[in-house]
């Protein structure tokens, strides 16, 4: 399928968007990593970039940066060419944390963010300052006289996000940025994720774990195997994938609520602790209510239920297949 | 290069500096080897030598001198009556010291073979590829960072063996002799663009393969030529003038140069990602 839809733009958007692929393919021998895929960020705006292993998602980051040169399309950021002359201003002005962290083991962490932030073009007199800010900001003040070498997995992850901050990007792209960190940890990201996003800057997170972009995203971009399957707003992808409503049904015996899955105008039915209850018509809500009090079942709760993003995903999935 | 390239070209190589001197399991033998090779062999050797006593052992070695012939055995016999002495001063100007030369090398080499693949290798060279630093300040920061360890431990090294030589040899002879014109020569015109035309080629393979091995084993035979150049001059097998390693010097640096420029082109971010080699 190619990819024709760019994500809608949402409460947050202003004008020009910072990043702009259009119709890009990237490959590596026969493997196609990329192919045909368009993408705008917009400024202030968080978009999360949906796919399994192995989807692209990596590749994509780098073709933004311009440390891998589309093979087709065109790649604007920041309205300059990323892979031309102007490859330096874009990775001066934008922050990338990647996969794996690419920190200096055999260097303390001061050491570690005083590079950064020198290569960055960060003015001296500001260095130490910002060294500072960042490692307070992510916890690790303390362990910054360390070698990064002894660093847990999770401090690891926090420095490589305190050095892709460093230099005050505009542009913020992250790469499986909670891969093995602690809830504290991962909490602490998604804060700076919506953080940066509010202070204007646009954000792209690249992720495969569902529950963490589930309230952060103003747009969603689902891929797989380097093509868009979808993107849009999640309100607009829960619509266009969610046409039917459904129902949270809760009774003091939830076993007796599987009655309702054989009704003819319950399209699904889902029992994990409560129910999840799809119907064709909003108004046969009250016939299931109806149905389940006559045959004895005490109901604590009936609620309109809004898809996570995980059923979202895998609703689009299924519809991709 | 702008002064801002210049200066983040200089961020890299002491950044790369700063992980050197961390490594210690690095540093550490080459420091055993440069004492031994400035240091403790040639000190025992020329202790050795200066204090025969044995009047027949003595002879012998004024024979084998006699024996090498050339330029050796000209200014042995010129430097000393003693054939003890003799036998000290060829050995430490033709024999021992051009060996010496393969320690800076080794630490050039060393460093820079490992330097560009060795960010791809722990993963560190996507930091590096995100960077608004360009694939020709990378590369420099790189040299720098090989070049300064080699030129360092040229400077100190052969300081040492100098001193050394002069307090062993030297106070048999009477003065203080080495580094001779022709050494003097060597040191300043010709073992720096040698040393960068090595590294240049060096850091090109070390951008290019795909591991780390791969660019040691590549690197060990760059230097040979350059041990070779450094019997051939001091042995006087070539022109022993000045003027012959002026030329010679500049020769090397527009190979140098030359090799420079195609090293550059060897820095892609792609390979820095760790894809194409």
């Amino acid at each position: 399928m190619a990819s024709t839809l760019a994500p809608v733009s949402s409460s947050r958007v202003t004008t020009r968007p910072t990043v702009e692929l259009r119709g890009v393919r990237r490959s590596f021998g026969d493997l196609v990593a990329v192919d045909d895929l368009s993408l705008t960020l917009e400024q202030g705006q968080i978009t999360v970039l949906l796919g399994p292993n192995g989807a692209g998602k990596t590749t994509i980051v780098r073709v933004i940066t311009g440390a891998l040169p589309a093979d087709r399309g065109t790649v604007t950021v920041f309205g300059l060419d990323p892979c031309g002359a102007d490859g330096e201003a874009v990775r001066g002005r934008t922050g990338v944390v990647p996969a794996r962290p690419a920190l200096y083991d055999r260097l303390d962490g001061r050491r570690n963010l005083r590079y950064a932030a020198e290569l960055f073009g960060v003015a001296d007199d500001e260095i130490d300052d910002r060294v500072a800010e960042a490692a307070a900001r992510f916890g690790i003040a303390d362990a910054l006289g360390q070698r990064v070498g002894g660093y847990s997995t999770g401090m690891k992850a926090r420095l490589a996000l305190a050095r892709a901050v460093l230099h005050d990007p505009e542009l913020l792209l992250l790469d499986e940025p909670t891969a093995g960190l602690d809830p504290e940890s991962v909490r602490a990201v998604l804060g700076l994720i919506d953080e940066m996003a509010e202070g204007g800057k646009a954000v792209l997170m690249c992720t495969h774990l569902l529950m963490e972009a589930e309230g952060l995203a103003d747009d969603i971009v689902v891929i797989d195997h380097g093509r868009t399957l979808v993107a849009g707003s999640p309100a607009e992808l829960t619509r266009q994938y969610w046409t039917s409503p459904s129902v949270l049904i809760d009774a003091t015996d939830r076993l007796a609520l599987d009655q309702v899955a054989d009704l003819t105008y319950v399209r699904s039915y889902e029992r994990n602790g409560a129910a999840i209850v799809e119907l064709d018509e909003a108004e046969h809500v009250a016939d299931v209510v109806d149905e389940l009090v006559r045959a004895g079942v005490r109901i604590l709760r009936v609620e309109p239920h809004t898809p996570t993003l995980e059923e979202l995903y895998f609703a689009i999935r299924r519809g991709a297949e | 290069m702008s002064r801002s390239s210049r200066s983040r070209a200089w961020v890299i190589a002491r950044a790369d500096l700063a992980q050197l001197r961390q490594s210690r399991d690095f540093w550490m033998p080459m420091l055993v080897l440069a004492a031994m090779f400035f240091v403790v062999i040639p000190g025992l050797l020329l202790l050795l030598l200066t204090s025969i006593s044995n009047v027949e052992t003595a002879e012998q070695l004024g024979q084998v001198v006699d024996t090498i012939g050339g330029e050796v055995s000209e200014s042995a016999e010129a430097a000393s009556t003693e054939p003890g002495t003799q036998a000290a001063y060829a050995l430490a100007v033709y024999l021992v010291a051009p060996l010496a030369i393969i320690i800076p090398l080794t630490v050039s080499t060393a460093v820079g073979s490992n330097t560009i693949i060795g960010e791809r290798e722990r993963g560190t060279g996507e930091f590096l590829a995100h960077s608004p630093a360009t694939e020709r300040e990378i590369f420099f920061g790189k040299l720098i960072a090989s070049l300064l360890p080699g030129y360092l431990t040229a400077i100190i090294g052969f300081a040492l063996y100098s001193l050394v030589v002069n307090v062993i040899v030297g106070s048999k002879i009477g003065r203080w002799f080495f580094p001779t014109p022709t050494w003097w020569a060597f040191f300043v015109c010709v073992l720096p663009p040698f040393i960068a035309l090595g590294l240049a080629i060096i850091l090109n393979i070390s951008a290019r393969v795909s591991s780390a091995a791969a660019a040691q084993q590549a690197s060990s035979l760059v230097t040979l030529p350059l041990i070779l150049i450094a019997y051939s001059i001091t042995g006087g097998a070539l022109s022993t003038t000045a003027w012959a390693s002026v030329i010679l010097g500049a020769l090397g640096w527009v190979i140098a140069i030359f090799a420079l420029r195609k090293g550059v082109s060897a820095v892609r971010r792609e390979r820095l990602l760790g894809l194409g080699s």
